[in-house]
């Protein structure tokens, strides 16, 4: 059985503003009847002001599908289109107390039921850009088509590359298996083969800084998400820099949350754009290293 | 606990008898089989009692055709690797669509490492064209594996007839009874077939002990190697416990062969079109005609399994689902599939599996909760308008990918 929260049961049992709308002027079908979740989003919209009068949902699709559906239609009520489109598919599945990895999905699928829908009331066509694999590293919720993707697009050969770059196996390392396979797939179609033994691809040229530039520029990346993580109650430190690993500490609202991961992945790859290296970002407890005690 | 327990085809309750002969078990009758000292010789005794009584519920010839392992798993890879490492100039298999991931998984793996897996489609009832087994069916084969009866539907394979087939073939035959045992009457003394595989948790046994039948004078290879028990084709000290646990439960089973097929096939009948009657878009999957007497499969159009059984288990009542979701996968069962249900149906099967357990009170409360909360979902569904499907339901409601 999974662990749902308790919010995601209340949503599924009690379901809010399920049925069809008389009167909607947006209307966004979304989803895979193969995968067996599939969502019609429906709004009525203010035409003078954008603003979303009322929301309903029909949902084809398992509990967690019904309960973010109905969690969709509570958040957006009220909103205008524009601040209704900033609802991220993370808000839906924290609004709900979290979701397990294998039912992100679910979540993903009412962000894109809104955007439909609000791509129809505009009169635009929408056209999904996401597709789905099977899920592979469960601590991070990484699916095949997203590591297939990273492999290809960046050349690696490793199932350390792929953790750098995806998360992907960095948790409990069950999945490495099938990383490997994946990577043998990938790299027979560029004909390499795969090398267990191999090493994880060079790291890029530090781009000629010193280590008191690289902190600074550390520093001002994570300046620049702060806003952001304050707005939702939690802040971001950094604790060390240690060769290609930073630590870091997150505090508040953030910390431990299930967003924590998704975040940190955000932080990272906007570190490697502005390194232009490959790095690892690891939340610490603050305190946990000792050489970073002074920041507690 | 109480609670409606339709979920018996994925695990048993273990029967208090059992749980009592086993018992001594661990704390009297403790030694290790394999010792010398009379701490062992009792434990020895019981366990060649516990070969006997499932010896007995098989129908096979000797005792020692008999061996203990860890689960049904187990005994369906030894079963498989061992027929590929005995016959190493045969390299393929043939198996079915419709079997356990016990064995799809394995096969799936073997053909990485380079055997030829053939799978036997079924037609929409879940049968199997025998012109198409007899095809394939060459010199070149080492093992065919074909399941008894199905974990999902309850349809039975003809597998007595597959496996007279094999052996004029020269192939090793192996069936996966692990829903069959203690449900149908066994005589393997008397068939063509090499290797069956039991599992105890599905007739009332314990959790983690299987058998692997083995036909005396079929080449055998052992996955696990080490000390001589079960004749050195097992290795390792022998879960004492569990096995008289198991050797209670075949001698029970046995005895509750009779009721099995006549009052829990009646009741499971009973439920069945109490549900049917009452539902409308619903239907069997599987051949009703020919299947476990425990076992229903009924397809509820236009609403996901996943859901349904979360609204059941609110009323108490315990079953399971075909549906992606339930599994954590992004494809509905490969059963359903393979016999050609719609996705809009696949997804919304729901398997009850009764036990000897079962009473007619829960069945016909099972006949009163289901529809209501079959209508409940349809509500929710973009498939659904009012009382029936949309017109054109497909054509009503035709998603995006996302
Ligand atoms: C047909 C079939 N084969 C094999 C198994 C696996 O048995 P075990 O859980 O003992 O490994 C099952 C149990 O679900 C089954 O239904």
């Amino acid at each position: 059985m999974w662990d749902y929260s308790d919010k995601v049961k209340e949503h599924f049992f009690q379901p809010r503003n399920a049925g069809p709308l008389d009167g909607a002027n947006g209307v966004g079908d979304v989803g895979s009847i193969s995968c067996g979740d599939a969502l019609r989003l429906m709004l009525k919209v203010e035409p003078e002001t954008d603003v979303i009068l009322d929301a309903h949902f029909q949902t084809f699709g398992c509990g967690s599908a019904i309960a973010s559906s109905s969690a969709l239609t509570e958040m957006i009520k009220g909103k205008t289109l524009d601040e209704a489109l900033k609802v991220s598919n993370q808000d839906i599945a924290d609004y709900l107390d979290g979701l397990p990895p294998e039912k992100m999905h679910c979540s993903v699928m009412g962000r894109e039921a809104l955007q439909a829908a609000v791509a129809n009331y505009r009169g635009e066509v929408w056209s999904d850009d996401h597709e789905e694999g099977a899920l592979v590293c469960k601590c991070f919720a990484i699916d095949a088509v997203m590591i297939e993707d990273t492999i290809r697009a960046n050349n690696l050969c490793s199932v350390q590359d792929v953790t750098n770059y995806t998360k992907a196996g960095g948790g409990c390392s069950s999945c490495h298996e099938g990383i490997e396979e994946i990577l043998a797939q990938v790299m027979a179609e560029r004909g390499e083969s795969f090398n267990p033994g191999a090493q994880p691809k060079e790291e890029a040229p530090k781009g000629g800084m010193t280590n008191l530039q690289r902190i600074k520029k550390i520093e001002a990346v994570l300046e620049s998400v702060r806003p952001q993580l304050k707005r939702d109650g939690g802040d971001i430190e950094l604790l060390d820099v240690d060769g290609k690993t930073i630590y870091v500490s997150m505090t508040g609202a953030c910390a431990g949350c299930q967003m924590e991961a998704l975040t940190l992945q955000g932080i990272q790859q906007k570190l490697m754009e502005e390194l232009k290296e490959f790095i690892k970002i690891v939340p610490t407890k603050a305190g946990a290293l000792s050489r970073a005690s002074c920041h507690v | 606990m109480s609670g409606i327990y339709f979920d018996n085809n994925a695990t048993t309750r273990v029967d208090p008898a059992v749980v009592e002969a086993m018992l001594p078990y661990f704390t009297e009758q403790f030694g290790n089989p394999s010792s010398m000292h009379s701490f062992g010789n009792k434990v020895g005794l019981a366990i060649k009692k516990a070969r006997m009584q499932v010896q007995e519920l098989l129908g096979a010839e000797h005792d020692s055709e008999i061996i203990f392992t860890s689960c049904g798993t187990e005994s369906d890879s030894t079963a498989l690797i061992s027929a590929l490492k005995a016959q190493p100039d045969r390299k393929e298999i043939i198996t079915t669509t419709v079997e356990h991931p016990a064995i799809l998984t394995l096969c799936t793996h073997l053909e990485k490492e380079g055997y030829k897996v053939h799978l036997l489609k079924v037609d929409g009832k879940g049968r199997l064209d025998m012109d198409e087994y007899k095809k394939l069916l060459t010199d070149q084969v080492a093992v065919v594996s074909v399941m008894w009866a199905n974990n999902e539907t309850g349809t039975f394979f003809p597998v007595i007839e597959m496996a007279e087939l094999a052996n004029a073939a020269g192939a090793m035959f192996h069936t996966d009874a692990v829903q069959a045992v203690g449900k149908v009457p066994l005589n393997l003394k008397d068939t063509k077939i090499d290797m069956l595989s039991v599992s105890g948790h599905k007739l009332h046994a314990p959790k983690g002990i299987g058998v692997l039948y083995l036909k005396r004078g079929t080449r055998f290879r052992p996955l696990l190697r080490g000390g001589h028990q079960e004749r050195g084709r097992r290795a390792g000290t022998e879960n004492t416990t569990s096995i008289v646990g198991l050797g209670k439960a075949a001698e029970m089973a046995m005895e509750a062969m009779h009721h099995e097929n006549t009052e829990v096939a009646r009741l499971r009948d009973k439920l069945e079109a109490g549900i049917l009657a009452k539902v409308p878009r619903s239907f069997v999957t599987g051949n009703p005609e020919n299947r476990l007497p425990n076992t229903s499969n009924i397809a509820f159009e236009f609403i996901e399994g996943e859901a349904i059984l979360l609204l059941l288990n609110k009323f108490g009542i315990a079953a399971s689902s075909g549906s992606a979701c339930t599994s954590g996968s992004l494809e509905p069962s490969h059963v359903m599939r393979a016999m050609g249900i719609p996705y809009t149906a696949a997804h919304g099967t729901v398997r009850f599996s009764l036990s000897r357990y079962s009473t007619e009170a829960e069945v016909d409360r099972v006949i009163a909760v289901v529809p209501e909360i079959i209508a409940q979902l349809r509500k929710l569904s973009p498939y659904w308008d009012g009382d029936g499907p949309a017109a054109e339901p497909e054509k009503a409601f035709a998603p995006t990918y996302a």
